[in-house]
């Protein structure tokens, strides 16, 4: 430091150099603005997330299956974005929506697709196929390299209380009505049983798929719960519709 | 003795918490981690009950520091250990995953499975390992430039071992299916609350030590320990809000759902690579270059510049890992041009560690661990170059989704991480264990050419794989459809998964030698060898020639 005149800013930084507390200070003020700039906006500007028909809250079911989707980390390696290029659009259908994932906790849009996209996966395939496929994926596609999960099938679904998981998506922001959260465990059971009755679920959760989804009619596994939730993924929203299509085009001028 | 009591007394509470916790939980992954928890209170509890001569006991046992005239090193000991046991951990983890992908019948449902492992393994080596050797070294520096002992000593033992359960807590919930499903924050909430306890506690030790320092300048490489520690406990509160189901159940749901839950990941995610791996990794770079070459930095100027510029640009970057989805546009934008801009104090922070060699750059040739200081430095070039270009919208909608991630991310952690840790590993072990030198410096040398050719196979094997995918998936043929089918693109990246697999056996058989190195080394052997950098002498050889006799004519 032999040019004394020249180095104005550099001497100023021997008082951080000098003080932990001022460098905390300034370290934790420059790495909290990016966040700051970046990730609060999307709680308050509207268009983050444009309105669309048809989006409800996760049956007590198909919750159950997207938590053993988890459970298995299904998402290291398929991924739920359809992103808006033409290739994409052919092979998976139309790019996913904000509106999409907005009861998602957590989000599940991954980041890899060593297998292929899910977002709309669901009623492409039939429940045989899905239960066949995850007990042993190679027999039904020879090349695949996804591990078998043929276990699902065997275990008994097991949700100490499906209130209680419904109720803590509630306080996260999740609109489940105190009928859903009372009936949950009965929602639960009848959804994958033919012989229940499953009452006014349907009505409550539009479009929810009632049946028996493992293929053992007898009893609820975890393959049931894994099968209704790809069954129904992007399912919800009718994109194709005209009233969809409008609000879409409506947003896209809006931007 | 009214200690011993009271402490007997506090490990009896967490012990009957932890059993009421199994006897009430309808969870059984969680009933295993209280179980977990359990051992542990009963192995302190015996330790603290047999000791005779209460403190003296309680202070070899935790190694309480001999005083004030010397450093205090026994967590570093304890640190460089268990970074050399989680990276092999680690890495072996990551040879198995990667074989999974080659040869799906190695996959043994349901613990085994790949989705299970994948957690394990980059869990294992980011957060085992690479705190680990975050830990230790932080230690040992901060002891070094502020001139006096580690503040808290208690504490600092504390950190150690509350980390090592929280890795424990961690590994074995993934393999029982605890995950909350954000990549490399999946621990479930208690372990979350757990490590956030740990890590106020090492930012206390951490902060403690430089106010207590001999020194009037904190050191640049304090400058980036303490970015990392106060930004990753800011990161990891805020990515992990969650709600419980139950206090008797390992079950949460986030905070934040869709489009607000994936930024805020993804602002941790590519920060835990800025601030983890990065800063963290990059102070390590300013204590240890300098040292092991002999030269001071380069340019303080240069370290005050990229430190700040480094600090604030990373933050920015995330939203690159969210290109074309459904985050909105303006987003998007701003991580890639920040991502962009990062590009320049990364390469600052290169700058100043390969320029601190000038002077010192024959050693390059003699010096195993200096090539091995200088090669994870051009990693961390070539990777802090890649990274912008991947985070340009246009390479990112061929690149993303593809293992040209992969091997971006491995470029930078087999490459940069590694060989900078490995580097000072071998640094520290003779100085730590007060040895003469290092078990043998020839086997680093296989170490550093085996690590390094198994990088190459790696991220070449992963870059071809990722473009071959990615152009598969957008290729039209003539007639207007798609040419391939999903597992079309599959089966045509086997060969280079298992070129993958060759390249981390390698690297991994690095890390073996270099175990092994190290713990001939802690036993205070010395191999017999050659020394290195030095031209062979021969004595015998060492003559003029005989005198030439006269030339017979042939008969």
């Amino acid at each position: 430091m032999s040019n004394t005149a020249k180095t104005g800013a550099f001497e100023g930084h021997k008082k951080l150099e000098r003080n932990v507390t001022l460098l905390a200070a300034a370290t934790l003020g420059a790495v909290a603005i990016g966040g700051i700039v970046e990730i609060a906006p999307l709680f308050w500007i509207d268009n983050t997330i444009e309105k669309v028909e048809g989006m409800r809250p996760y049956t007590p079911l198909e919750q159950a299956g997207r938590d053993i989707y988890i459970r298995e980390g299904c998402y290291v390696c398929h991924s739920q974005m359809i992103r808006p290029f033409r290739d994409e659009v052919e092979r998976y259908g139309h790019y996913s929506l904000a509106a999409e994932s907005m009861y998602d906790h957590p989000f599940q849009w991954g980041s890899k697709r060593t297998g292929p996209d899910l977002a709309r996966v669901g009623n492409k395939y039939s429940d045989a196929w899905h239960v066949q496929h995850l007990k042993a994926p190679r027999s039904v596609v020879p090349e695949s390299i996804m591990p078998n999960y043929s276990f699902l099938a065997e275990a008994e679904l097991k949700v100490a209380d499906p209130a209680a998981n419904l109720t803590a998506l509630r306080h996260v922001g999740v609109p489940y009505s105190d009928t859903d959260i009372a009936k949950a465990k009965a929602d639960l059971a009848a959804q994958a049983n033919p012989e229940a009755d499953a009452g006014d679920l349907a009505t409550r959760y539009p479009k929810a798929q009632i049946r028996d989804f493992d293929g053992d009619p007898a009893r609820v596994t975890e393959m049931d719960a894994l099968v209704a939730y790809l069954q129904m993924l992007g399912t919800l929203v009718d994109v194709n519709s005209a009233a969809a299509q409008e609000e879409l085009t409506k947003a896209e001028g809006g931007k | 003795m009214e200690t011993v009591v009271k402490r007997l007394g506090m490990w009896a509470c967490v012990l009957m918490a932890s059993i009421a916790a199994i006897a009430l939980t309808p969870d059984s992954g969680f009933a295993i981690h209280a179980g977990i928890v359990g051992l542990v209170a009963v192995i302190l509890i015996f330790a603290t009950a047999t000791s005779y001569d209460p403190m003296a006991r309680a202070q070899s046992i935790f190694r309480m520091p001999p005083g004030p005239s010397r450093y205090d090193d026994d967590v570093i000991r304890w640190g460089v250990i268990a970074t050399m046991f989680w990276g092999i951990a680690g890495l072996l983890v990551g040879v198995v995953i990667a074989a999974q992908l080659a040869f799906p019948q190695l996959n043994l449902e349901p613990y085994l499975n790949f989705g299970r492992l994948r957690p394990l393994h980059t869990s294992a080596v980011i957060f085992a390992f690479g705190g680990n050797a975050l830990l230790a070294t932080s230690f040992y520096v901060v002891q070094r430039t502020c001139r006096t002992t580690l503040a808290l000593p208690g504490t600092a033992r504390f950190v150690f071992w509350g980390y090592q359960l929280f890795i424990v807590l961690a590994a074995t919930g993934y393999l029982l299916g605890i995950t909350q499903s954000k990549e490399y924050a999946e621990p479930e909430w208690y372990v979350d609350l757990w490590l956030t306890v740990v890590w106020l506690s090492y930012a206390a030790v951490f902060i403690g030590t430089i106010l207590n320092r001999r020194e009037p300048h904190i050191y640049v490489a304090n400058w980036f320990y303490l970015a990392f520690i106060i930004t990753i406990a800011m990161l990891h509160v805020v990515n992990n809000l969650a709600i419980p189901v139950s206090f008797l159940g390992a079950k949460s749901y986030s905070a934040f759902s869709g489009v607000q839950d994936a930024l805020t990941q993804w602002w941790y995610g590519h920060n835990a690579v800025g601030f983890f791996l990065t800063a963290g990794f990059l102070a390590m770079m300013y204590y240890f270059v300098p040292k092991q070459a002999g030269r001071p930095v380069y340019s303080y100027r240069l370290s005050i510049i990229h430190f700040w510029s480094l600090i604030f640009l990373y933050i920015w970057a995330g939203p690159h890992h969210l290109h074309y989805t459904a985050l909105p546009d303006w987003a998007q934008t701003l991580g890639m041009v920040f991502s962009v801009m990062l590009w320049m104090p990364s390469w600052g922070g290169m700058i100043n560690g390969l320029m601190t060699l000038n002077g010192a750059w024959d050693k390059v040739r003699t010096d195993p661990i200096i090539r091995m200081m200088v090669l994870a430095l051009a990693f961390y070039g070539m990777s802090t170059f890649e990274g912008p270009v991947l985070s340009i919208k246009a390479v990112n909608s061929l690149s993303h989704y593809t293992d040209w991630t992969i091997g971006h991310v491995h470029s930078g952690a087999l490459g940069w991480n590694g060989m900078i840790t490995f580097a000072c590993v071998y640094y520290l072990a003779p100085r730590l264990w007060n040895r003469e030198r290092l078990y043998s410096l020839r086997m680093i040398n296989w170490h550093f050419w085996l690590a390094t050719l198994g990088i190459v196979f790696y991220a070449s094997s992963m870059w071809v794989a990722g473009i071959t995918q990615g152009l598969m998936w957008r290729e039209y043929g003539a007639d207007g459809y798609l040419v391939n089918s999903f597992v079309d693109t599959v089966a045509a990246l086997h060969p280079m998964y298992i070129l993958r697999v060759v390249g981390g056996l390698m690297y991994l058989t690095g890390a073996l030698i270099m175990a092994f190195n190290i713990w001939m080394t802690v036993l205070g052997k010395q191999r017999v060898e050659a020394p290195m950098g030095e031209t062979a002498h021969d004595d015998a050889a060492d003559r003029p020639l005989p005198p030439i006799t006269a030339a017979q004519p042939a008969q």
